[in-house]
Order: C-alpha cells, then sequence, then structure tokens
C-alpha cells in the first residue's frame, strides 16, 4: 500500500474548479516532485493533502486522499489531528513570513513539539533538530528572533519546526523559490540528507525543473489543474512526451545554450474558470488537431510507467 | 564600433550611511558598491551577475543617476553623467531608461496602459499633440508584441508577462540608447519567461540598444549577455564573455555559483560546491578577499590582502591571488 494515494481529486473555490482528476501515489520514503507554472492547482493540491484548505470557499466535490489506506477526505477532527504536523509536515514557500515575527524560533519549534510529542518538549531536542539542519551554534541560536536569521537559516528553522513531529511525509512547497542559488543548493543538499538519515517520503512542489533531476524519483507536471504527465523523474525529462512539458523544457535557458533562440510558448496560462473544453493546452499547443479541443482528454499509458494526457503522444 | 564606448563606469563607489536618527552622525557606512569598473558598448548586453544583497541593483540605479554615487565617475556617451543636476540631467535620461523586476509594483494601477506609456512622450515633448501621441502609443505596445487596442485597460487587467510588455514599451517610449534591466523575468513564469527574453534580444537587434541586464539567473544571464561581471559584496569578482564563464569559471565563487545551478540536463551531473554558510553582511565586510570566509580553497593572504581585479586577456578579469 502506497503511504499516500490520491485518486481523482477534484477541488473547487465557490464555483471555480481548481484542480481537476488529479491523482498520485506516494511510497514510503520515496520523492515525489510537483511541477508547474503558477496557478496550475499543485499548491492547493498539496494543501489539501491535511485538508489546510478552507471549507468553505474550498471544496472537495469528488475524489479520495488516502493516507495509509485511509480517506483524509471523510476523517473527524481527532484523526486529521494527527495527520496535520503528526505524520504529514509542512515547510512553505516564504520562510520569513512563515514564521512568527515576535517568537524565539526554540519557542516555535517546542510549540510544534508540544503539540505531537510532549514528552519532548525541551531544549535538547530543539537543539537536535536545529544541528540536523544544520544550524550553527544552535545553543544559542534557539534564542534567536526570526529576524536575525537569514533567509536560509530561516527555512531550515521551518525545516526543523517540519521535521520536530517526526513526520512520514514533508510537503515542501516551492521551499528554495526565495532564496538565492548558493543557499538554495544547500536546502536542496539538506533535504535529501534528511531524507536518507530519516527514512521520510517528500512531496516537493516546484515550477523549476532543475531541481527535478537534482531529487525526484517520480515526477508529476501540472497544467491548468490538472496533472498532464506523469513517470519516472529522469525519464520525463529525458523523454518528456507531452508537448506543455516538451516546450516548457526548451523553454528554460541552460547553461551553454547562448545564442540559440529560447522556443516560448505562445499565449498565457488559462485561469481557472476559463479552461478550454478538452485539451486545456490545446490553444498553445503547436501539434493540436480539431478533436484535441472536443471532450475529456485520456490517459495515454505509452512507454513503461510513463502517462500523458494527450493522445498525439508517441509511446 | 565607435571609439567611445557608449558607457564608461570608473571606480564607482556607492555608500550608505547608518544612522540611528536624522541628524545623528554615521555609525557605519554599508559599502553596497566598492571601485567597480567597465565600460559598454553600443548594441551590447552586459550580464550583472550575484546573490540578492551584492550591490547589483544599486549600482545599475547609480549608473542611471537613480541613486547616489559615493566616489568614482559614470561617462555616457563621452559625457561626464556623474554630477549632472536638473535640467542637464534631465537631457540625458531620455538616453538611458530601466525596466523593473516586479511587473505588479512597477506599473502605476489607475493609469491605463497607454497613459503609463504615453507620459515619458509628455514629459520629453516628444509629440505635438494628442492624435500624435496616440498613434506612437499604438506603435509602441505592437512593438512589444501586444494588441494596441488594448491601450484603455488597467494593469491589473494584464498578465505578469503582459505587464512585463508594458514596462518594455514604456522604457522604449523616449528612444533611449542604454535600458538597465533589473531581473525583468524572474517574476515571471518560465513559458512567459522566454516570451519575455526573446522580445528583449529581437529589440536590441532592432534598435541597437545596450542592455545592463541584472539577475540572479546564470543560465538568463548567459543567454542574453555578451559579457558577464560577477559581483560579490559589492565587488566585481570576474569578468568574462559569456561562454567563457560557464566553461571556464576562474573564481572560486563563479565555480561555486555555476555548480549551483539546477539542470534539467541530467546528462551532464557536474560536480556541486555547496558553499557553507550565507554572504556576509555589507556592514562589515570580512578583511581581505571579501569571499574568503566561504571559499573552499582560501590562503592566509586571502584573509589580509584583498585581491585586485587583474586583466587576464581575452576579455576576461578576475580578482583572486590563486588565478
Amino acid at each position: 500500500m502506497p503511504l499516500l494515494e490520491i485518486r481523482n481529486l477534484r477541488i473547487d473555490f465557490g464555483t471555480h474548479r481548481v484542480v481537476d482528476e488529479v491523482s498520485l501515489s506516494l511510497d514510503a520514503g520515496k520523492t515525489y516532485c510537483l511541477v508547474g507554472e503558477s496557478g496550475c492547482g499543485k499548491s492547493v493540491t498539496a494543501l489539501s493533502i491535511a485538508r489546510l484548505l478552507a471549507t468553505p470557499p474550498a471544496s472537495h466535490p469528488r475524489g479520495q486522499i488516502l493516507w495509509e489506506g485511509h480517506d483524509v477526505l471523510t476523517m473527524n477532527p481527532q484523526q486529521l489531528q494527527r495527520i496535520r504536523g503528526g505524520h504529514v509536515g509542512y515547510v512553505f514557500q516564504e520562510p520569513g513570513a512563515s514564521l512568527n515575527p515576535v517568537m524565539r524560533i526554540g519557542t516555535q519549534i517546542r510549540e510544534s513539539l508540544a503539540h505531537h510529542r510532549p514528552q519532548f518538549a525541551n531544549d535538547a531536542e530543539v537543539i537536535r533538530l536545529l544541528r540536523l539542519v544544520g544550524i550553527p551554534a544552535p545553543e544559542t541560536r534557539l534564542k534567536a528572533y526570526p529576524h536575525q536569521l537569514s533567509g536560509g537559516m530561516q527555512q531550515r528553522v521551518m525545516i526543523a519546526m517540519g521535521l520536530a513531529p517526526q513526520p512520514k511525509l514533508l510537503i515542501a512547497d516551492e521551499p528554495t523559490t526565495a532564496l538565492d542559488v548558493t543557499v538554495q543548493a544547500q536546502i536542496i543538499e539538506l533535504l535529501r540528507d534528511l531524507q536518507r538519515q530519516l527514512g521520510m517520503a517528500l512531496l516537493l512542489i516546484t515550477h523549476n525543473l532543475g531541481l527535478v533531476g537534482d531529487i525526484a524519483d517520480r515526477v508529476g507536471v501540472m497544467y491548468a489543474g490538472q496533472i498532464v504527465e506523469e513517470g519516472n523523474a529522469l525519464d520525463v525529462l529525458q523523454r518528456p512526451r507531452h508537448p506543455y512539458t516538451q516546450a516548457l523544457l526548451r523553454s528554460v535557458p541552460e547553461l551553454g545554450s547562448a545564442g540559440r533562440r529560447l522556443e516560448s510558448i505562445p499565449g498565457t496560462v488559462p485561469r481557472p474558470g476559463d479552461w478550454p473544453t478538452g485539451c486545456r493546452f490545446a490553444p498553445r499547443c503547436p501539434k493540436a488537431r480539431s478533436e484535441c479541443s472536443v471532450g475529456p482528454i485520456d490517459w495515454n499509458p505509452g512507454g513503461i510507467d510513463h502517462a500523458v494526457r494527450c493522445p498525439h503522444a508517441e509511446a | 564600433m565607435s571609439p567611445t564606448p557608449l558607457l564608461r563606469v570608473e571606480n564607482l563607489r556607492v555608500h550608505f550611511p547608518v544612522q540611528r536618527s536624522l541628524f545623528s552622525k554615521p555609525e557605519a557606512w554599508v559599502r553596497a558598491v566598492e571601485n567597480v569598473s567597465f565600460t559598454l558598448r553600443t548594441g551590447e548586453t552586459i550580464g550583472l551577475l550575484g546573490e540578492s544583497g551584492c550591490g547589483k541593483t544599486t549600482l545599475g540605479r547609480a549608473i542611471l543617476r537613480l541613486g547616489p554615487v559615493t566616489a568614482g565617475s559614470i561617462h555616457f556617451d563621452g559625457t561626464d553623467i556623474t554630477h549632472l543636476e536638473g535640467r542637464a540631467l534631465r537631457e540625458h535620461r531620455r538616453r538611458f531608461q530601466m525596466i523593473f523586476q516586479d511587473p505588479f509594483s512597477s506599473l502605476n494601477p489607475r493609469f491605463t496602459a497607454g497613459q503609463i506609456v504615453g507620459e515619458a512622450l509628455e514629459i520629453h515633448h516628444l509629440v505635438k499633440d494628442s492624435a500624435a501621441r496616440d498613434r506612437r502609443i499604438s506603435e509602441l505596445l505592437e512593438s512589444v508584441g501586444l494588441d494596441p487596442r488594448l491601450a484603455d485597460r488597467f494593469p491589473h487587467e494584464f498578465s505578469g508577462g503582459q505587464r512585463q510588455r508594458i514596462g518594455i514599451a514604456r522604457a522604449l517610449a523616449v528612444e533611449p540608447q542604454l535600458i538597465v534591466c533589473d531581473e525583468p523575468v524572474s517574476a515571471l513564469d518560465v513559458s512567459v519567461q522566454a516570451q519575455v527574453v526573446n522580445l528583449l534580444q529581437d529589440l536590441q537587434k532592432q534598435r541597437g540598444l545596450a542592455y545592463l541586464f541584472i539577475s540572479h539567473d546564470l543560465a538568463v544571464v548567459e543567454h542574453l549577455a555578451h559579457r558577464i561581471l560577477v559581483m560579490y559584496l559589492g565587488q566585481v569578482m570576474e569578468e568574462a564573455p559569456a561562454g567563457g564563464l560557464s566553461q571556464q569559471p576562474l573564481h572560486p565563487y563563479s565555480q561555486a555559483l555555476i555548480s549551483a545551478v539546477p539542470t534539467v540536463d541530467t546528462a551532464s551531473k557536474r560536480r556541486r560546491i555547496v558553499l557553507s554558510g550565507d554572504p556576509p553582511s555589507p556592514l562589515s565586510p570580512p578583511t581581505g578577499c571579501p569571499f574568503h570566509p566561504r571559499c573552499p580553497v582560501a590562503q592566509p593572504r586571502c584573509r589580509t590582502e584583498t585581491p585586485m581585479l587583474r586583466d587576464l586577456g581575452e576579455g576576461r578579469r578576475v580578482a583572486c591571488h590563486l588565478v
């Protein structure tokens, strides 16, 4: 049984559908990367795993989110409490905005411990966690306020908080986007080390395709609320089958690519509510035919373990 | 190629005072830009690469005289503009413009796209009447790939990429020779980023623009720039032709920066140099080489002696004792 399995999930905000027919499965100790541009629904998908979306305005009219076989969408508040922060830890994009500015970082981490592992809510455990995420001199740093730390250090504190309850799954939503490249490399290295040491699963949400090759086992590419391509991470990067993934990979400037003209995708990502019928990428797709805009597009399984939502994709 | 470069920056310094109150004496100085020199020719792009807080934006603003200059000189097309004021400065302002990072906050939300683009035309008296103004606005919007019929819309009705195009049209309105682009694509999605990068390249070819392209994204800088300056803590650590930097970075900082870029090219697994620590504060820069506390190959002399930027030929300069 996979640790987490999302089946056919749909998320609505009021009358707008923002996520549609999303399915993915993540085994213990593995890394799944959800990639997409802003507004594609990757963050709301991640938030709904521990039911962190306010309902209303959000609702989950269809689908299941199975945590070790139990549907999170039908759990009672006590059961949810164990999932939130306990089994599933979150690390968000902007550490500066996620930490409480008037609380010492040690106190903030202890708060997380008090909820989930009360017997360990002490300085010794906080210091152990800070050391685990590579914060130098943790004995003195636990008295620091967030503004006294750099962005990279703040993100390490966020990761320490996420790890405090010893989760089986850490969900990191754009954990390095606000950080400098050299610091970004440190954080990715840290996440990889921690995963190896602690054997937890990692769900990484990112718009940066470069990170996928660095860390992911599996990848799902999202476009306009749907996963349009899914498979083994290296396979997807090396042999993208969906026209969207192909175009996306070609539109990223790579080192040593100077002089080559970047391939851009015409138009813009359609907003929720303006999704075309049929394939949602069809209006921007160079390979679109007339049948692409009629009816729902089914999965085209193709090769081993690498499916796309595109009828014209080669195997 | 004309003998006088379009832009010549010499030993530019920008220091900011740190004061407890408005009237007290400065307690310290933030050395945001230290001794930066370079030249830029017509039709050329220089990429200014560095992490946040390295002084790249301060440098860009100082060059356009939008920020203070502490010492050094800026020559634009042969004229020393370092100390120009008032009308004389305004005369020159037409010739250099800026494109900003955030397409959301850099456009006045109460102006229509047409007004945003047209404002500069009026300020600099570049159009005779409103009909000519409207015609020029349409031309400008078209030149950046926007439908001129959208001129009556407000910024919030546009997507991020379209907004950045409006910012570019605004900069082009006064027909500048130099545009400082401050992270113009960083806030955009990858698919849209490519559109704007291509647009900037097309405009350069058509109009012979010179760009000073400020970014933290090495791949984008390398793609657009002819030459790259790598900045760290207010100083230029390395200058190299665009292709040369990623092929053969000479400064240890450049090497670490390049190895840290995540890549989709899974075939070439580069050896990653993960730097320890964070960039130090420009308020209390380390002695000697500013990079030595994080440098994996630092020697004792790096702690005491500041390396000078040395010319190595073939357009390469580097500030490191060990190269």
